[in-house]
């Protein structure tokens, strides 16, 4: 036998080591098993036996989320593929760098529905930013390491590597050799603003009298924070972040005027819509942010930066692109407004922020807490104040992502944590499992509710094999929550399937999964009983807090509106 | 309005799935598509014949660059190009008179006559699409047509710019 002669699985498990890989997350079976093997025979990194293969994604992209760095899948062929589905599309839109490691029939039965057979490359392709089909064993280290360059570099995103069983089995083996230093002919992303835009740009921001920066996902997944808040301090901007991008900027900047969107605040919302300059930085100007495309923001010049050409002029036409990655392009832009002397025109800059400061005195998110009854914003603001707005939020879809993003001001980037694009219920638990992982001495919480929790609840299971202390705060109401306040503000109070007449007793659950399990159903004791739940440091400690259920979120967006008209409270616009 | 777009792309397992996807997903209609390798068999290149705005044009473009084995793609029908599309059809020629007919319609348009059967011949045509359409026609109202094969438009720019690695 050849020396340094290795098997297709041992390769799979030398080129992640290469790759640095920390943690992977899966669930074996047959057409995997020889990479199980392999594993089992090595320390370099730690695989997570997951209970679900949904949640090993959304895990792998909560620790991507959380660290910056690529999260990586294994699962087996068929089933185990497809049920990584929902958690590569999640990946997919909101751009996360994620290798999904998926098994396959061997290569002589590929295409006859073999036992546990289906083209997981096929399935993914429209959700994935490339996909490879490994076909000898050779290819495996420098395919893996591609994938991982693909995944991480330029608009990141998931890469699916198909790997038939047979290639991986002991009775073959090859020589390993990998190159981590990849350079691909067809692949090349721009990473440089071309500098004639950038002139263009900061000429225009020369001459703003009404300027708003909106900054999106991409500030975050760049680690452009920094640099965006200088840049928004040079020109004493107002900021808005989107849902993706919160922590961009911290909650608490004296120029940040919130979320904005559908249910951004009316502040961020009306500036937008009375800007004379847009600068988007990393944003897409998403159907959730713009509302109704043909009233969007008409008299603004909008200068749109990002690293994606299709995202530029795709639903709103930008008048300035630029295309390149935003930590550079920040830079530039900087650099480009020291070089053309840039000076304040204060007498405008005063007259916009008075503007912008009588839309802030609207208090647009604010609730009343009149009965008994426990709103679910107050929960939020105990959470936030308990954990000194330290923690990593890891949300849930549903109101209580909503409430979490209007009412715990992130003040750093990758510490908020939810599905953006795709709006994936069932990626909270198991995101934050992820972050978990990547910081266990910090508190990390997963926001929920009735509805999302039960989504990958049996990830705690996987909690309780781990170690995993995450807090889960279920803001329970009984019901789905956004579905019903959308039955109630469009379909007439009709209640259509949103209500949940069989919950679980959630604190019986989590305790027979080992956890300790809590239930807060009155105000006056919600801040001890969460101050305790935060003080249990190697135990899951799972809050069921009965909430109001008839509470909806607001501000809210009018639908097929321009982007700031907008409810304020129930039959009260803005 | 119709475009003729030119891609080079990695000659991948596939990378042709992703482009015709692509499409798809996004509801662009492909009118035609010819694909092979280049004289370098590591290339492909695909021709795609298709049809939409300047604003639906630019979307194509963009998200064809996007994916990841495409190495360029450019729009033909922005400059000069030469357009050629191949037919095989077959006729029915059943006597003297349609033989001869055939025979004339096939010259004039330079066709060539690639096969004959007893009353069928089979005939090869290039041409941009207008004359493969005329001649189409010409040859149904002198004879059946009785199967027809076109490959769909292949296309090249003119004078010295060329897509190339």
């Amino acid at each position: 036998m050849k020396k340094n002669a290795f098997t297709g699985a041992e390769m799979v498990v030398k080129a992640l080591a290469a790759l640095e890989v920390k943690y992977i997350f899966g669930y074996p079976g047959g057409s995997v098993l020889d990479i199980y093997d392999a594993i089992f025979q090595q320390s370099d990194f730690e695989h997570i036996l997951v209970r679900h293969e949904q949640a090993a994604t959304h895990m792998a992209d909560g620790y991507s989320r959380a660290t910056g760095k690529v999260g990586v899948v294994l699962a087996t062929s068929g089933p185990g593929a497809t049920n990584c589905v929902t958690g590569i599309a999640t990946a997919y839109m909101d751009s996360i760098p994620m290798v999904v490691l998926a098994g396959q029939v061997p290569t002589n039965l590929i295409g006859d529905d073999a036992f546990q057979e289906t083209d997981i490359v096929g399935c993914s392709r429209p959700i994935v930013k490339h996909s490879f089909n490994c076909r000898t064993l050779e290819d495996i280290p420098n395919t893996i390491a591609k994938a991982f360059y693909i995944a991480k570099t330029g608009r990141p995103g998931p890469v699916v590597v198909e790997l038939p069983k047979d290639i991986l089995m002991p009775h073959n083996k090859g020589e390993f050799h990998i190159e981590t230093d990849v350079k691909m002919r067809s692949y090349n992303p721009t990473k440089k603003g071309h500098p004639k835009q950038i002139r263009k740009a900061v000429k225009t921001i020369n001459s703003a009298k009404r300027l708003v920066v909106y900054s999106g996902g991409g500030i975050v997944l760049a680690d452009a924070a920094e640099l965006l808040t200088e840049l928004v301090e040079t020109l004493n901007a107002p900021c808005t972040n989107t849902l993706m991008g919160l922590g961009g900027i911290s909650g608490t900047h004296k120029n940040f005027i919130g979320m904005l969107g559908m249910h951004g605040s009316v502040e961020a919302n009306k500036t937008m819509a009375n800007a004379d300059v847009i600068l988007a930085l990393g944003a897409r100007f998403d159907d959730r942010v713009t509302n109704n495309v043909k009233k969007f923001c008409p008299d603004a010049t909008i200068i749109h930066v990002d690293i994606d050409p299709t995202s530029i002029s795709k639903t709103i036409n930008a008048h300035i692109p630029v295309v390149g990655l935003i930590d550079i392009v920040l830079q530039q832009l900087l650099d480009e407004l020291k070089e053309s002397n840039y000076h304040i025109n204060q007498q405008a800059n005063d007259s916009w922020w008075q503007q912008i400061n009588a839309w802030r005195a609207l208090n647009s998110a604010s609730y009343v807490q009149d009965d008994g009854k426990i709103k679910p914003q107050r929960v939020i603001e105990s959470m936030y104040k308990i954990t000194n707005g330290k923690a990593y939020v890891c949300s849930d879809v549903g109101q209580h992502q909503m409430f979490a993003a209007q009412h715990y001001p992130f003040a750093k980037p990758r510490q908020w944590i939810n599905s953006g694009g795709l709006g994936t219920m069932g990626f909270g638990l198991p995101a934050a499992m992820g972050v978990k992982l990547a910081f266990p001495d910090s508190h990390v919480i997963c926001i929920t509710g009735d509805g999302s929790i039960q989504m990958n609840i049996q990830e705690l299971s996987t909690c309780l094999q781990y170690n995993l202390s995450v807090v889960i705060i279920s803001l329970n109401n009984r019901s789905l929550g956004m579905v019903r306040q959308w039955q109630d503000m469009i379909y007439g109070g009709r209640h259509a399937s949103s209500y949940m007449e069989s919950l679980p007793d959630f604190v019986k659950l989590a305790e027979s999964y080992g956890h300790i399990g809590m239930q807060i159903n009155n105000l006056d004791e919600l801040d001890e009983k969460l101050t305790q739940a935060f003080e249990i440091k190697n135990r899951l400690v799972f809050v069921d807090v009965l909430v109001d259920e008839l509470e909806h979120v607001y501000p809210m967006q009018i639908r097929l509106g321009a982007i700031d008209d907008m409810w304020i409270r129930k039959g009260e616009k803005a | 309005m119709r475009r003729i777009l030119a891609i080079l792309l990695e000659n991948e397992p596939g990378s042709l799935s992703r482009i015709v996807g692509l499409f798809s997903q996004r509801a662009f209609n492909i009118e035609s598509l010819t694909v092979a390798p280049t004289e370098d068999a590591s290339l492909s290149r695909i021709t795609i014949a298709t049809s939409g705005d300047d604003r639906v044009l630019e979307q194509i473009v963009k998200q064809v660059n996007k994916l990841i084995d495409v190495i360029k793609i450019t729009d033909l029908t922005e400059r000069s190009h030469i357009e050629r599309e191949l037919l095989l059809i077959k006729v029915l020629a059943m006597n003297e008179k349609s033989r001869t007919e055939v025979k004339r319609i096939t010259d004039i348009f330079r066709g060539s006559i690639v096969d004959i059967g007893k009353q069928i011949y089979t005939v090869q045509l290039t041409g941009d699409a207008e004359k493969l359409n005329a001649f189409i026609e010409t040859m149904g109202n002198e004879t059946e047509i009785i199967e027809s094969v076109r490959s769909g438009c292949v296309g090249i720019g003119r004078g010295e710019k060329a897509l190339r690695v």
